[in-house]
């Protein structure tokens, strides 16, 4: 199970990558494992407002639905459409290509409420 | 309440298997993956662990009236050694389980029936024909395996010591796998040619390991419960719980083929004989989604804004790559190539009524 440590965590399973104040998200290698194959994937339109803690999406395996947790309030700006089609991204590169939208945020301050890599990979434990 | 567990508990935990609840009994829904582990079945063979089915027996001089009462279907019609799907029902037409029945012969019958249902179709089995035959709970005394695929033959011919290709769809004989006694059947659940066998709990582990070793080279894996799943709903083959309940009946399921009007009088005869002369409120459709979208059961069924049915089972189908689902909708919009809605998410995407067999696999050996 793969935790890199340059991301940020959510306890819903999102990780968020900051770059100034553009935040990607996408689900973590937990996530996409507890799933299983993923095969179908709702996204928010680009130019429409997630808000932290808020479903903004959602992603189906074979068997089960699961909702998409925003970890960041902000202006959807980029929405990874490839993931429509190749849902399958989502199990072989959670943390890559299987990003999933990129948020433009305005109060940076919530990256720092959400969890480190050590902190996320801890919860996980306990969560088994 | 602590789980059942089959005598491959471990062994499934070793394999990696993630194990889910299920019927009560501690299970695995998947070892590799659901789509890699069904497209092995379709392709190649998959061993399923199904020790969680009940077996029932029902034997004595009067073996075959008692089993002529309880089920639909026509058991008169069996040879000795010949398998019939059938299904016990309720005097209100309504569904007790759907199983499968082994004839040994006149005297002797076997249920296999669903795990969930396994304590309630033995009492209701006694109930009903306990005065007239020996009615017997032997789901403790047999673990089951399911083997499936278009390479299941060679794979258990290499542990079995009767000639399989001797054995013809819908039939079983009575022969040693591994030494060890077993009865073994040409039937399953998921579309493709293979075999049941059932054998004694203690002897269970080192046939399963045998038959994936043997088995290796034909690509042989372990199948969990979610491909179980995805490989029967693409056959549109029911699964008590989904599209079978008390509340429906075999003739609304769609299962009239299986209902042998012309026996004499069994549980249910009445209320399913008027249905079939005077027509059924609700039906049971397959699907497939012509908008994105994936139904589950207990979505609603639309039609033009009001709600006409209930989705009872829907996933990808790893085997056609779109959405599909069964579901009963009200009969007058059952028709082939009826438009409907699936309410998703507090949004309404749009399916089309289709055939229930949603694919259509190479045909089983039928010598």
């Amino acid at each position: 199970m793969d935790f890199p440590k340059e991301l940020r965590y959510s306890k819903e399973h999102e990780w968020a990558r900051a770059e100034s104040n553009i935040v990607t998200v996408g689900i973590t290698d937990y996530a996409q494992d507890s799933l299983g194959d993923v095969v179908y994937v709702e996204l928010p339109a680009e130019g429409s407002t997630v808000t932290k803690d808020e479903t903004f999406g959602v992603v189906e395996s074979v068997k089960a639905v699961s909702d998409l947790y925003s970890p960041v309030t902000g202006k959807v700006i980029e929405v990874n459409d490839a993931l429509i089609d190749s849902p399958e991204v989502i199990n072989d590169d959670p943390y890559g290509d299987a990003w999933m939208i990129k948020v433009e945020v305005a109060n940076l301050a919530e990256i720092k409420e959400l969890l480190t890599a050590d902190e996320y990979k801890q919860f996980v434990e306990e969560e088994k | 309440m602590e789980l059942k567990k089959t005598p491959l508990n471990q062994i499934h935990k070793d394999l990696g298997a993630r194990l889910v609840p299920f019927a009560g009994w501690e299970m695995p829904v998947q070892y590799t993956g659901v789509i890699d582990e069904h497209t092995t079945v379709r392709t190649k063979a998959g061993l399923f662990d199904v020790s969680h089915m009940g077996e029932i027996f029902v034997a004595g001089e009067k073996a075959l009236d008692a089993v002529q009462m309880l089920t639909t279907n026509d058991a008169s019609k069996m040879a000795d050694g010949q398998v019939q799907y059938t299904l016990l029902c309720y005097p209100d037409g309504g569904v007790v389980d759907d199983v499968t029945l082994y004839k040994f012969n006149e005297q002797r019958f076997l249920f296999c029936v669903n795990a969930s249902n396994a304590q309630k179709d033995f009492d209701w089995i006694k109930a009903n024909a306990g005065g007239i035959a020996n009615v017997k709970d032997a789901s403790e005394a047999y673990a089951q395996f399911a083997i499936q695929g278009p390479f299941s033959q060679n794979v258990l011919q290499k542990v079995c010591s009767i000639d399989l290709s001797s054995i013809n769809y819908y039939h079983f004989k009575v022969g040693l796998i591994d030494k060890t006694g077993a009865i073994i059947s040409r039937t399953g659940y998921t579309g493709e040619d293979g075999f049941e066998i059932y054998i004694s709990p203690e002897y269970a582990v080192n046939i399963w390991n045998k038959i994936l070793d043997h088995g290796g080279s034909y690509g042989i894996k372990p199948i969990g419960l979610g491909a179980r799943d995805t490989l029967r709903l693409e056959m549109g083959y029911p699964l008590y719980g989904n599209e079978l309940s008390k509340d429906t009946t075999p003739i609304e399921a769609g299962l009239e083929k299986f209902v042998a009007l012309q026996k004499n009088d069994f549980i249910g005869k009445k209320v399913l004989e008027s249905q079939v002369k005077t027509g059924i409120k609700k039906k049971l459709i397959g699907f497939e989604m012509i908008e994105p979208g994936i139904a589950r059961s207990h979505n609603k069924i639309n039609n033009h804004g009001r709600q006409i049915g209930e989705v009872t089972s829907g996933t990808m189908s790893p085997s056609i790559g779109m959405p599909i689902g069964m579901g009963y909708v009200e009969t007058q919009f059952a028709a082939m190539g009826t438009e409907i809605g699936i309410e998703i998410r507090n949004r309404v995407a749009k399916a089309r009524i289709v055939k229930k067999r949603f694919y259509s696999s190479k045909p089983v050996c039928k010598k």
